[in-house]
């Protein structure tokens, strides 16, 4: 058994086997690989007894579950109305440059994922961003950048 | 009767004399109908957004007959603007877990759950703590009712209930069709009580206080309080509990920074009520009710701006199920930006008005059906600035 499926076995013992323990059972997948490969959905779809189509199905509706590779560190910054207001546009153009990749790329390296993100629940601390599962609100251009070095220098 | 701004503490008062699990243990020894007349006679609607009263909620589903119930805390909130019911699940949990108990004992729940967004997932270290140590007090008590956390994984349309239980079910977050309602058919097709945050904690808080006194606030058609999220221009942001039904000038007054041009009343699917209309707009069901959002607009923003990026939110979070929501959203977004360009002529805003209509008449939920309400609210009073 590759590791993936041995987690994959894992989480479902975890979760229980049944349909319902699907999104916990994807969500601890995205938590430790970061996205969904094809191996991991196709044995998912055989430790809980359904067709892969109806995993992908699932996995295809959730921003949170992606099925594209991503780097170590998913960042994710709020577009939406307050936070454009706020100033997001220089938040994301700075982060763009100092990692030298558009909106939705990763670096090269493999340590960065840049996205936007619809209102994450903010809006008095905007602008706002999420990285993995932690937040950080009202930003400074320069505030984001030292933060992002924290994660850069933070061993893998 | 006229209202005017006044900020009252129930959501978020600590009494050190009376504990939620004081309220727990005093509401339990009373009979479930005694309860849910105390809920109806309180005039508490849902304070998610659609209003619905929530002793009426409770009593539909006490009646349904079945072995399996379930008692759901609604905490995906997604609406742009709204942040109160993270507040909430911060800084005083235990109240919303013991307005979930409270209604289990009510409706004969075993099991609930707390199904709370994604982008969220940074609180739910210490909140799990604080849920065990209440399963584990539950269970001393010999109290047959377990609470377990569900996460989102970032949809907005999670936020309706039926998309809810289907996610929570392992399925793609699209609506159901109604009926039947969640009081009949809810998650794994079982009757449920599905309540917001706030909602649960104002349950608590009535069955603290009594209905008389939480009646006493607010109006005939919106009686009580609510906790809006207040953001955008104005020296200061955050969260503040108000009495319902007061006229919109007043809340201008007390958190506008001088030069507010409009308010954006309910989030991205609300009203948008222009500085003309500030004084004849009372916050409540009477007038416009809404979840908690308020973004305010001062005179340096751009109406199409803001129209545009509300309109650019519905179109990614659209489930695509239906039509005249996935395509309307689309349309209405391509519409706007044509106007504006010179392609389409000023008039083509009034055939996207009529689309808006179909949309409200033929979309399967509210995200669908609510579009037009930013959409007509922003082009009827700020045409000018769409179109130039």
């Amino acid at each position: 058994m590759s590791t993936t499926q041995l987690m994959v076995k894992d989480l479902v013992e975890k979760n229980g086997r049944t349909r319902n323990s699907l999104m916990p059972v994807l969500q601890g997948i995205v938590q430790q690989e970061k996205f969904l490969s094809e191996e991991a959905m196709l044995s998912v779809a055989e430790e809980l007894d359904i067709s892969a189509a109806e995993v992908y199905s699932t996995a295809s509706f959730y921003t949170f579950l992606d099925t594209v590779p991503r780097g170590k560190n998913i960042i994710r910054v709020c577009k939406t109305i307050t936070c454009h207001m706020k100033g997001k546009d220089e938040i994301i153009n700075a982060l763009c440059n100092a990692l030298k990749i558009k909106v939705g790329e990763t670096t090269h390296d493999n340590q960065f994922t840049l996205l936007t993100a619809n209102c994450l629940g903010w809006c008095h601390k905007g602008p706002v961003m999420l990285i993995n599962d932690d937040i950080y609100p009202d930003l400074t251009v320069q505030k984001a950048l030292e933060i992002i070095g924290t994660y850069a220098k933070k061993p893998q | 009767m006229e209202k005017t701004l006044k900020k009252v503490d129930i959501i978020f008062e600590i009494n050190k004399s009376c504990s939620p699990i004081a309220v727990l243990d005093r509401t339990l020894q009373r009979p479930a109908d005694e309860i849910v007349l105390d809920l109806i006679d309180s005039g508490l609607k849902g304070r998610g957004g659609a209003g619905f009263p929530t002793g009426l909620k409770w009593k539909f589903t006490r009646n349904e007959t079945s072995d399996v119930k379930y008692v759901i805390c609604n905490a995906d909130e997604g609406e742009p603007g709204t942040f109160k019911d993270r507040e909430i699940l911060d800084r005083v949990p235990e109240k919303i877990f013991v307005g979930m108990t409270i209604c289990a004992y009510v409706i004969g729940a075993r099991e609930g759950y707390i199904y709370m967004r994604g982008e969220y997932n940074f609180l739910l270290k210490s909140l799990q703590k604080k849920l065990d140590d209440f399963n584990a007090m539950l269970t001393k008590k010999e109290i047959d009712f377990q609470i377990y956390f569900n996460s989102g994984s970032g949809a907005y349309v999670c936020g309706e209930e039926s998309a809810l239980f289907e996610s929570m079910e392992g399925k793609r977050g699209e609506p159901r069709n109604k009926p039947p309602y969640p009081t009949v058919a809810g998650y794994n097709n079982k009757p449920t009580v599905i309540n917001n945050v706030e909602t649960l904690v104002y349950t608590t808080m009535i069955c603290h206080m009594g209905p008389a006194r939480f009646k006493a606030l607010g109006t005939t058609d919106s009686r009580g309080s609510k906790v809006f999220s207040v953001s955008g221009d104005t020296p200061i942001p955050g969260i503040y509990e108000l009495e319902l039904g007061m006229p919109l000038q007043d809340f201008v007054d007390e958190f506008g920074d001088g030069d507010a041009k409009a308010i954006q009343v309910g989030g991205a699917s609300g009203h948008c009520v222009p500085r003309k209309k500030f004084n004849d707009t009372i916050i409540g069901f009477e007038g416009i009710p809404t979840g908690g959002s308020m973004m305010i607009f001062n005179s340096s923003r751009s109406m199409y701006n803001v129209l545009h990026d509300y309109l650019e939110f519905f179109t990614e979070e659209s489930c695509g199920q239906c039509t005249p929501c996935r395509v309307g959203c689309q349309q209405l977004l391509k519409g706007i930006e044509a106007v504006k360009k010179g392609d389409k002529p000023p008039t083509y805003l009034d055939d996207l008005k009529k689309l808006t209509g179909t949309m409200k008449i033929a979309a399967k939920c509210g995200l669908g059906q609510s579009v037009g309400n930013p959409f007509n609210s922003i082009v009827d009073n700020f045409r000018e600035e769409i179109i130039y």
